[in-house]
């Protein structure tokens, strides 16, 4: 963070800058200190879940992430995210749609009262409209209702959505949507299987 | 009578399924739920019990909490809550009101601070506390949230608990602001304060402490700070630790102004 402090800095500003910045880094290290004594590790929530990655640590600062400074390093990061994704092992891209509804259903996974033992959901339903039979879905995220049938299964749209679910970071370094497959958190199949209740035509979603 | 009765459900549940599942939201719900127990509040319960507490010596020392200072002075429980988390020079820290009992439990009864830490919310002396949080709460009810934190450690506090609110970690990339930093946002059905606004600040922060619908239990400001982190992904936050201060006087300071509605009620 504080490189993009020292970047901004001219010759004309530069003693302003200076005592901002370290005016930032005495908050910056206070807060360091609050982190590391506020917490414990409990079950499969381990300490090491607050040691942030580049995407986290610049996307949690509101007023840095839009600088040209930090947008420059979120779009390398894009591209590292996009080309870190797998695609299917054996080039199919869609499951059942029945196990990827369930998978959208199920919000469970990776907090400290979860195991490891029971599969992670996707909890899709969340955040997103998806089979409009179901209405207790959340808006953070847009619309899927009808979204392989407005869109069809082209290559592009097969691969797009695959990217997505695998890594939406690929496309917008600050997306609200998990990493599904950078952290693990759904497996190659259990991505195949919401990728058919998006993209299959027989999906509710595309009825 | 018994016919009469029936007649009233019946036509009760006729109104319900007249609505379009699309309007009804679980706020409508919660909102008809909530007027109709609004005499009775299952938090009345617990603010009950704190009182008892309040007034009866324990601890070591056996000595009652009457003389605990939550910031109006010794003993002084009206309107305490609403000033706080707020700067104790005896502490030289900032405390919520959680922190404050334990210092209080601490100094006065000579209860270790560590044995409600390593508590677990609803159990042994947390349970005691959460009493007492109901009954201090209560005793604040509709008036104004007054957290302008004009103190140096306050503000600073302020600011870390921005940073905090803002911090993205863990499997899944959350933060609070994931979820509280637009308006009108929704998980599943549950609706989503938009705690960077004063007025989404004063209706989050303004309805905890609560009793829980769903759990049958009252929550404190820390249990449901804790079960965010939960959900965040993020590990265990220690209880009245900096971290949860910080983000408390954060929503408080945000929300200074509006009106205190605890004990709340929730889903």
């Amino acid at each position: 963070m504080n490189t993009i402090y020292v970047r901004y800095c001219t010759a004309a500003v530069l003693l302003t800058c200076l005592s901002l910045g370290a005016q930032a880094q005495t908050l910056d290290s206070k807060f360091d200190a609050m982190l590391a004594s506020g917490f414990t590790a409990q079950g499969i929530a381990g300490l090491d879940r607050l040691k942030q990655d580049p995407i986290q640590a610049l996307c949690s600062d509101p007023e840095v992430r839009n600088t040209p400074a930090a947008q420059k390093v979120l779009i390398e990061e894009q591209t590292k995210a996009m080309a870190a994704i797998k695609p299917p092992t054996d080039g199919q891209y869609l499951g059942s749609w029945k196990a990827g509804e369930a998978i959208a259903q199920s919000g469970r996974g990776a907090t400290w009262s979860d195991t490891t033992k029971a599969p992670n959901g996707g909890g899709c339903y969340n955040c997103h409209q998806i089979n409009k039979q179901e209405i207790s879905y959340g808006n953070i995220g847009p619309s899927l209702t009808g979204y392989g049938k407005t869109r069809g299964n082209s290559e592009a749209i097969l691969t797009y959505t695959w990217n997505r679910i695998n890594n939406s970071k690929a496309y917008n370094a600050c997306s609200n949507m998990p990493r599904m497959a950078h952290f693990n958190l759904l497996t190659e199949q259990q991505i195949k299987d919401v990728m058919a209740l998006l993209l299959d035509p027989e999906s509710p979603v595309n009825k | 009578m018994q016919k009469r009765y029936a007649h009233f459900i019946c036509a009760s549940l006729l109104s319900l399924s007249a609505a379009s599942p699309f309007a009804q939201t679980t706020s409508d719900e919660i909102a008809k739920y909530r007027e109709m127990i609004a005499d009775g509040n299952p938090s009345e319960l617990y603010e009950m019990a704190g009182e008892e507490l309040w007034k009866k010596p324990a601890g070591p020392k056996q000595a009652t909490l009457e003389k605990c200072d939550l910031g109006l002075g010794p003993g002084v429980v009206d309107g305490a809550f609403a000033e706080l988390p707020r700067y104790f020079k005896d502490t030289d820290r900032v405390q919520d009101l959680e922190s404050r009992l334990m210092t209080c439990m601490q100094t006065l009864q000579g209860i270790a601070q560590a044995d409600v830490v390593n508590s677990a919310f609803g159990k042994g002396l947390r349970k005691d506390i959460e009493a007492v949080v109901a009954y201090v709460v209560t005793h604040s009810k509709d008036m104004k949230i007054n957290v302008p934190a004009t103190h140096p450690k306050e503000k600073e506090m302020v600011a870390l608990g921005k940073k905090m609110f803002f911090f993205q970690g863990g499997p899944m990339d959350f933060s609070c602001a994931s979820c509280h930093s637009a308006s009108n946002q929704r998980i599943r059905l549950q609706d989503l304060p938009d705690l960077t606004t004063q007025a989404g600040a004063a209706l989050g922060w303004g309805s905890w402490p609560a009793y829980r619908v769903s759990s049958g239990e009252f929550w404190t400001m820390q249990r449901r700070l804790n079960d965010c982190f939960r959900q965040q992904r993020m590990p265990f936050p220690i209880y009245g630790s900096d971290v949860t201060i910080a983000l408390s006087i954060f929503m408080a300071n945000k929300g200074d102004g509006g009106i205190v509605q605890t004990p709340g009620l929730k889903r």
